[in-house]
């Protein structure tokens, strides 16, 4: 990388002289960042990491940085504000593993190890952007603001889903991968259209990288031009199906440049990088520079779900590598160490995880009644002839039913 | 009702002949050459449903269109035309090619408060879009209990008899009936093509809005003036023709059931029927789903014989569904097993062989004989 911008961006110039939309990325590139269009699309050579594993700051040189890859180091309170849900988020996970085991939730897809992902992706947000996250991205949910018992009802098994997305502006938890990728690049499209500064993040993980609607989100975001931010946990697993069967690209960042947007690659359990990776994306996205891929490299410490046995498919010394990169314990170290964070500060975060997990254990310990009826309720906004015939005959099931009882009964 | 639906014999000419590409560019011709006069006027469907759009659009700003050559082209029917030209770039455009794109995104556009208008360039071409069309477009309002509701049209040109090649004649229309969550309109009168789609773009349900491609360039007297007037009418009194089915034609012998490719078919049948003293009703189906019992049934009931005419293949489709639905509720009324006559169960059949698949005048007229009249 060391062919001057200069140069670099005169040649795309030479090379499409009739393209001007390419002149003028290239020349509003030149012009931000003092760097060819290519150096900005594609990652820098290496994963930004601000705080390494033992939770020290990284001198500048070693962060990953390069000319126009630069990352301030978020402020303050945003970092204290990000550790308080990092913490929460650690504690949401082992409640409702524990929640699963006792038979009150179906499922739960961890998040563990991934919580830094999942809180800097909805904190880099403002309030009236829009969030499209996974299965595996409950705790990024409800750091946008959900209920947290409204985001595990669709873990329960009394509905589908059990938030109304309008209202957090956060999408369904998608479960069909990539799928939401695109809702999200709709979103920005009907928000841009109607000229608002809207930025949308959308989720996914690395093997879902290898889905079509991968490729087509990101297409139709770069051809239009939308504020979108597709951010991506690299866990390193699909299941059981390692990263090496699923792409052989130098990174999943380095997927940018194919559809002329930026990537970037960054360490998913350094909080500190990670916010100030996607606070620029958010910035760039809102100011209307078009779509990014950021690649966050994480792992997912415990198995797909509750019903998956990893051992079968990974060694425990690989697992204990990545213990030692606990995004908390680093974070922790930093903050005390930066003089944020003393024994009040992590007692009052404590008690706020255990509120939250408290306030878990009783909202899914309570078994809610379903109502069948809800079964021909929302199907459409107002009922067919065909779903109303059906749904009496469900009634009439039920009260001849109760009326048996009642006869047992006497 | 009266019969509306009458097919042109150009169009039938070109389609033995099997010249889409002349078909095609006749039918932009004569949709641009119709002014918009009041009063009643020889229109094609292509014209109906093109000012159906437009209408929409005028009336609607969230109301857009997009997909595969529907902007500068007016979309490979022209079905389109002139709407990039007269609402701009930002309200009619074109996509990418990639038809989970093109759904996936009006998906999110919808949940963003617009009413997307998609056009699926032809009934094969719609199938990458399988997953978005059955994992969300007919899920999203269940699953999120009514808090999302997406106001989208899927339009997709379907069905054969236009001497098309592979992957451009498919009746898709049983995989959409099929998922639940789903309203399937499919128009076969010019009239209904600008009524249905009004109907489809005002619905804040999800609607695959079937277009059978050998009728876009059917022509008929229609007055889109009063069109236009009962859609403001219906708009504030809040009824309409929506999901329900329509008399095509009156009868008291028999019942000929059809929709979309298949009632201009199944009326020529009547009409020779006729000649032979028979009295056929012949039913547009018109709403696939919701679908009309009563409409249907009242007229089975009547005649105490029926026959399902449609394109798709027999197994497992909408045909088996009427059939199963008018045995379940009719029964006692039938002089005879209803009969069908549908595609065979093939893959769709390369140009010079498609006229023995679709149902026919005389497959049609046969199968009626079938009913057990000396009974």
């Amino acid at each position: 990388m060391t062919i001057s911008a200069d140069h670099e961006a005169q040649g795309l110039a030479d090379a499409r002289p009739d393209d001007t939309e390419a002149n003028d990325q290239a020349s509003e590139v030149r012009r931000k960042f003092g760097i060819s269009v290519e150096d900005y699309m594609l990652p820098a050579r290496h994963q930004i990491q601000m705080v390494n594993p033992s939770g020290v700051l990284k001198p500048e040189a070693e962060q990953g940085t390069e000319p126009g890859h630069e990352y301030p180091i978020p402020g303050d309170a945003e970092l204290m504000a990000a550790y308080e849900q990092l913490v929460v988020g650690r504690r949401v996970n082992g409640q409702n593993s524990a929640l699963v085991r006792q038979g009150r939730m179906a499922v739960y897809p961890s998040s563990h190890g991934q919580e830094a992902c999942q809180v800097a992706a909805a904190l880099c947000l403002r309030e009236g952007d829009w969030l499209f996250p996974t299965y595996r991205d409950a705790v990024a949910v409800m750091s946008k603001g959900v209920d947290p018992v409204e985001t595990m009802t669709i873990f329960r098994g009394d509905w589908h889903g059990g938030y109304d997305p309008t209202k957090h502006k956060v999408g369904i938890q998608c479960t069909p991968l990539t799928t939401q990728l695109l809702h999200a690049v709709g979103v920005a499209h009907a928000a841009k259209l109607r000229g608002e500064d809207t930025v949308v993040l959308a989720m996914c993980g690395d093997g879902a990288t290898s889905e079509g609607d991968f490729h087509e989100a990101l297409n139709f975001a770069a051809v239009f031009h939308l504020p979108v931010i597709f951010f991506v946990q690299n866990n390193k697993y699909a299941i059981s199906v390692p990263l090496s069967q699923q792409s052989v690209a130098p990174s999943l960042a380095h997927k940018a440049v194919g559809y002329g947007m930026a990537g970037e690659r960054v360490d998913g359990n350094d909080l500190v990088a990670l916010l100030a990776v996607l606070d620029r994306a958010v910035k760039l996205a809102r100011d209307g520079s078009g779509p990014l891929l950021i690649e966050a490299h994480t792992y997912r410490m415990q198995a797909h779900t509750n019903a998956d046995d990893a051992t079968r498919y990974r060694e425990d010394s690989e697992v204990a590598e990545w213990t030692a990169k606990d995004p908390i314990t680093r974070m922790t170290a930093y903050l005390t160490d930066r003089g944020l964070l003393d024994d009040d500060g992590s007692t009052r975060i404590a008690a706020k995880a255990e509120a939250v997990a408290s306030q878990l254990r009783e909202g899914l310990g309570e078994d809610v009644p379903v109502d069948p009826q809800n079964l021909f309720r929302y199907v459409f906004s107002t009922p067919t002839p065909q779903l109303k015939e059906q749904s009496a005959l469900l009634a009439d099931e039920l009260a001849r039913e109760a009326s048996s009882q009642k006869e047992a009964g006497k | 009702m009266s019969p509306a639906v009458t097919t042109s014999s150009e169009a039938t000419e070109r389609a033995a002949t099997g010249d889409v590409s002349s078909a095609t560019a006749s039918a932009a011709a004569s949709a641009a050459a119709v002014a918009e006069a009041s009063g009643p006027q020889t229109i094609t469907m292509a014209k109906a449903l093109n000012t159906a759009m437009a209408d929409a659009m005028e009336a609607d700003s969230s109301v857009l269109v997009f997909g595969e050559d529907v902007g500068r082209l007016g979309g490979v029917f022209r079905i389109t035309d002139g709407l990039m030209a007269t609402f701009g770039e930002q309200r009619c455009f074109d996509t990418p090619l990639a038809e989970s794109g093109i759904v996936g995104m009006a998906v999110g556009m919808a949940m963003n408060g617009m009413r997307p208008v998609i056009e699926m360039q032809f009934d094969a071409f719609a199938y990458p879009a399988f997953e978005q069309i059955v994992s969300h477009v007919a899920k999203m309002h269940n699953r999120t209990k009514g808090a999302v509701k997406l106001p989208m049209v899927i339009r997709v040109p379907y069905a054969g008899g236009i001497g098309g090649v592979e992957h451009h004649c498919d009746s898709s229309e049983s995989y959409y009936a099929h998922t639940a969550g789903l309203k399937v309109y499919t128009p076969a009168t010019v009239a209904d093509g600008y009524r249905m789609l009004r109907e489809a773009i005002d619905s804040d349900d999800p609607v695959m809005f079937m277009e059978p491609k050998k009728l876009y360039w059917s022509k008929d007297q229609v007055d889109l003036g009063a069109l236009r007037a009962e859609h403001a009418a219906n708009a504030e009194t809040g009824s309409s023709s929506e999901g329900r089915a329509a008399v095509a034609r009156p009868g008291t012998d028999a019942t000929l059931i059809a929709y979309g490719p298949s009632v201009p078919t199944a009326l020529a049948a009547a009409a020779a029927a006729a000649e032979e003293g028979r009295s056929l009703e012949v039913i547009d189906v018109r709403s696939i789903v919701p679908f009309d019992d009563e409409t249907v049934c009242a007229s089975v009931r009547k005649t105490g014989r029926a026959v399902v005419i449609a394109e798709a293949h027999g197994f497992a489709s909408v045909s088996s569904e009427i059939v199963a639905r008018v045995q379940e509720r009719c029964f006692h009324y039938l002089a005879a097993p209803i009969r069908r006559v549908t595609g065979f169960d093939v893959p769709y059949p390369a140009p010079k062989l498609e006229h023995y698949y679709l149902p026919s005048v005389d497959r049609i007229l046969d199968a009626v004989d079938d009913l057990q009249w000396e009974n």
